[in-house]
């Protein structure tokens, strides 16, 4: 009926409609030539590092990674000093999809040039594709000098060792309101009884719930918990009882993990401390990670968040993160004021193809000069890498975490789910974790996890 | 997409020798509850779309904040969304993925169009040993995933020098589309009467004219349902493209842009409504433009075996 008495007046307005959509097109195409800004931190690099890989010029070189819009244009301006010396131009590939994408292109024979890996476990995958290629001996000497020994036995699979590491993310810090602090006379913790005591304190003020947390975040929901129990774990148990514990030297049933999820247990699944501003201990399976710790600029709702120093970007604008802000974040304390175990995160840059020009860039991404240049063009971004100079990062938290990854006390170590087998570290894990919050208890969820591992 | 077609106006012409009965129903169709129902019906459908319309609207705050009915109370409209989302230099720019989406999707509809209508034919109209058994095989074909296809594919693409082309698209969308199409138009073909297939050939008319000059015309309401059908199916796919457009920017259309649109960690998912209008615009318009042929193609083409 419509159809057959379709008025010319409609047929006009569906020709606007297309226009409209071919003026979208069109204005891409005019708009698309790429205009050099020289704004960017083109620092004078040192070029000579790179004549032993011979003459570049012309070359290219693609990444693929996960991180789109809007870090993406930190790195993309990292590379310009090494493209202005090399001639080579980096091809910047930007996907959310990619910790499965990868897998896909590395099995089909079409991966990138280089990829930036989010996970120790996707790395090992991606080796055992066959398609990952060695490091060069330049990136091997670099991240000696430059990183840890644990950074390099993270990239390490059977003895070789495929990449240097890129950012990092410190995982272990509280989120907190420093004027409410201020105000109240709360001291920051330096130990986790002292945490306890002071939330505690806060829940006796005026009778609210001190802690705010949310796990909710699509087919990952349950995440947040496994970091507070991997925390739990890392404080409670000590590093080598947590190196265990990831390896699956040790049951996941154990005592150890029993007691450390117990010890999250009485946070989160205690009703004088949850779910401040946000409900009660049910509300933290349906709130989403990236709203949870938001209560806390309200200023009367809730105190504390655990959450990573990502979470910055979560806060609107016009709210300032720092030490003398509306928010900002303290270290989640070790069990004694002496010892400092952190739980953190990283990426790592893992070559498909060994040409000069990919060795030559992964030389250059595993320097001290572009962790400086890129801590200067971004904003949330740390790295472990020992010669980054605090002062560059711009950003309160971002200093805060990259003192806290140089500190000679600490000790870190990295995120446990994300070394375990996927189908415990992103799976049975976070999907357990959610139960648990919900209202099943300890015992139950360990051994469903422990079951859950792979033999 | 369901916007404007009322259920209720699918009741078909009526047939011959059904006069009473297509009565009958007509005039039940066109009570007032009926009316009134289909009425109800179109709205319910149009209203989360009408929602994200108004979002698309609304500054970043609001956006977060609030949901969109809160617009009339306080109306505050910016073009800061669409600004964001289409400005290729500060912003994600999809104008170029749009391209992109328009390279990838009209010879992706052409191609398997035109071999399926000369398959189709030749499955309807030519006698030649194993049609059956043939035919048989490509209708089954329709029941193969095409998730387990992915990766082989993509293998063979990679050997034979396709990787990071439109050309690893055209023809995924060919292989993936071709089955349906050949089955549509082939039951179709068979439902043109012999006799003016042999009028024709009694006047000397020999396969190609045949198909050009007595099929093709009586054809063109299934071609283009199935032309609509392609057409938004590639338009809106995203797996295909995922696995088969790794050259960036270059290859990949406007639903790979679209998935990334919210940022690493989704902070940025106010943008969402205003790219999926940039998104929208083709389909519906397409849609819109072709919806008769849409109805009554695939009413003549696959209900009947």
């Amino acid at each position: 009926m419509f159809g057959q008495s379709r008025s010319p007046r409609l047929r006009g307005a569906l020709a606007g409609t297309l226009g409209v959509g071919l003026v979208f097109g069109l204005a891409a195409c005019g708009g698309s030539d790429d205009s050099d800004d020289d704004s960017t931190a083109t620092s004078s690099i040192d070029c000579a590092q790179f004549s032993s890989f011979g003459d570049l010029k012309g070359k290219s070189v693609s990444v693929y990674t996960g991180i789109v819009t809007p870090e993406d244009k930190a790195y993309k301006d990292s590379y310009k000093p090494f493209e202005d010396c090399t001639g080579v131009s980096i091809k910047y590939e930007g996907d959310k999809a990619f910790e499965t994408q990868i897998l896909v292109r590395a099995k089909a024979g079409n991966p990138p040039d280089l990829a930036i890996v989010p996970q120790p476990g996707l790395l090992k995958q991606l080796v055992a594709t066959g398609k990952a290629v060695e490091a060069p001996a330049e990136v091997a000497a670099n991240v000696d000098k430059f990183w840890g020994k644990d950074w390099k036995g993270y990239a390490t699979v059977d003895g070789k060792f495929y990449g240097a590491p890129s950012g990092a993310s410190v995982k272990s810090l509280v989120w907190y309101s420093p004027s409410e602090f201020k105000d109240k006379g709360y001291q920051v913790p330096t130990t986790l009884d002292q945490l306890k005591e002071l939330s505690d304190k806060i829940a006796a003020d005026g009778g609210r719930k001190p802690w705010c947390a949310g796990i909710s975040s699509g087919e990952a929901t349950g995440w947040p918990i496994t970091d507070w129990m991997e925390d739990f774990m890392l404080r409670l148990s000590g590093p080598e009882t947590y190196d265990k514990w990831v390896n699956h030297e040790i049951p996941f049933n154990g005592p150890e993990s029993t007691a450390a999820l117990d010890a999250v247990g009485e946070y989160l699944k205690n009703d004088k401390y949850v779910n401040g501003g946000l409900g009660d201990v049910k509300s933290i399976a349906t709130t989403t990670f990236q709203d949870a710790g938001l209560p806390i600029v309200d200023g009367n709702t809730c105190s504390l968040h655990r959450q990573a120093s990502f979470y910055a970007a979560n806060f609107p604008k016009d709210v300032k993160v720092a030490e003398d802000g509306d928010v900002f974040a303290f270290y989640l304390p070790g069990k004694d004021a002496a010892s400092k175990p952190v739980l953190g995160g990283g990426e790592f840059n893992v070559a498909f193809a060994d040409r000069p020009e990919v060795k030559a860039f992964q030389t250059y991404l595993s320097t001290d000069t572009w962790a400086n240049i890129k801590a200067k063009a971004s904003q949330g971004w740390v790295s472990a890498n020992k010669g980054i100079d605090p002062n560059n990062l711009s950003n309160p938290i971002d200093k805060l975490a990259a003192t806290i990854l140089k500190d000679p006390n600490t000790v870190f170590r990295f995120d446990g789910s994300d070394q375990m087998p996927a189908a415990v570290g992103s799976n049975a894990f976070w999907k357990q974790a959610t139960s648990w919050v919900t209202g099943q208890d300890t015992r139950t969820t360990v051994n469903n996890i422990e079951n859950a591992w792979p033999k | 997409m369901t916007t404007t077609t009322p259920p209720a106006a699918t009741a078909l012409p009526a047939d011959r020798g059904e006069q009473s009965a297509a009565a009958v129903a007509k005039r039940k169709l066109s009570s007032p509850w009926a009316s009134l129902a289909a009425i109800l019906i179109a709205v319910l459908w149009t209203l989360p779309t009408f929602g994200l319309l108004v979002s698309s609207f609304r500054p970043e705050r609001a956006i977060k904040t609030t949901g969109w009915w809160t617009f009339f109370s306080n109306p505050t409209l910016t073009m800061d969304n669409y600004r964001d989302v289409l400005d290729s230099e500060s912003g994600a720019g999809l104008g170029s993925y749009f391209v992109n989406s328009l390279v990838i999707t009209i010879p992706s509809v052409i191609i398997p169009l035109t071999l399926a209508t000369i398959a189709a034919y030749a499955f309807a109209w030519i006698k030649f040993p194993g049609r059956n058994i043939l035919f048989l095989v490509i209708f089954a074909l329709q029941i193969v995933p095409l998730q387990v296809t992915l990766i082989p594919l993509l293998t063979l693409y990679v050997d034979a020098g396709l990787a990071n082309t439109f050309w690893t698209i055209w023809l995924s969308h060919s292989i993936f589309g071709l089955p349906l199409a050949i089955y549509l138009l082939h039951n179709f073909m068979r439902e043109v009467p012999a006799t003016l297939l042999e009028a024709a050939r009694v006047d000397g008319a020999g396969h190609v004219a045949i198909f050009f000059r007595v099929l093709l015309p009586l054809l063109r309401p299934a071609l283009a349902a199935f032309g609509i059908f392609q057409f938004l199916w590639v338009w809106n796919d995203l797996l295909v493209a995922l696995t088969f457009a790794g050259g960036g920017d270059k290859v990949a259309p406007i639903t790979v842009a679209l998935a990334n649109l919210s940022g690493t960690r989704g902070t940025a998912w106010h943008l969402l409504s205003a790219g999926a209008f940039v998104s929208i615009i083709v389909p519906v318009t397409i849609f819109l433009l072709l919806q008769r042929y849409f109805v009554r193609g695939l009413l003549a083409g696959s209900v009947k075996g």
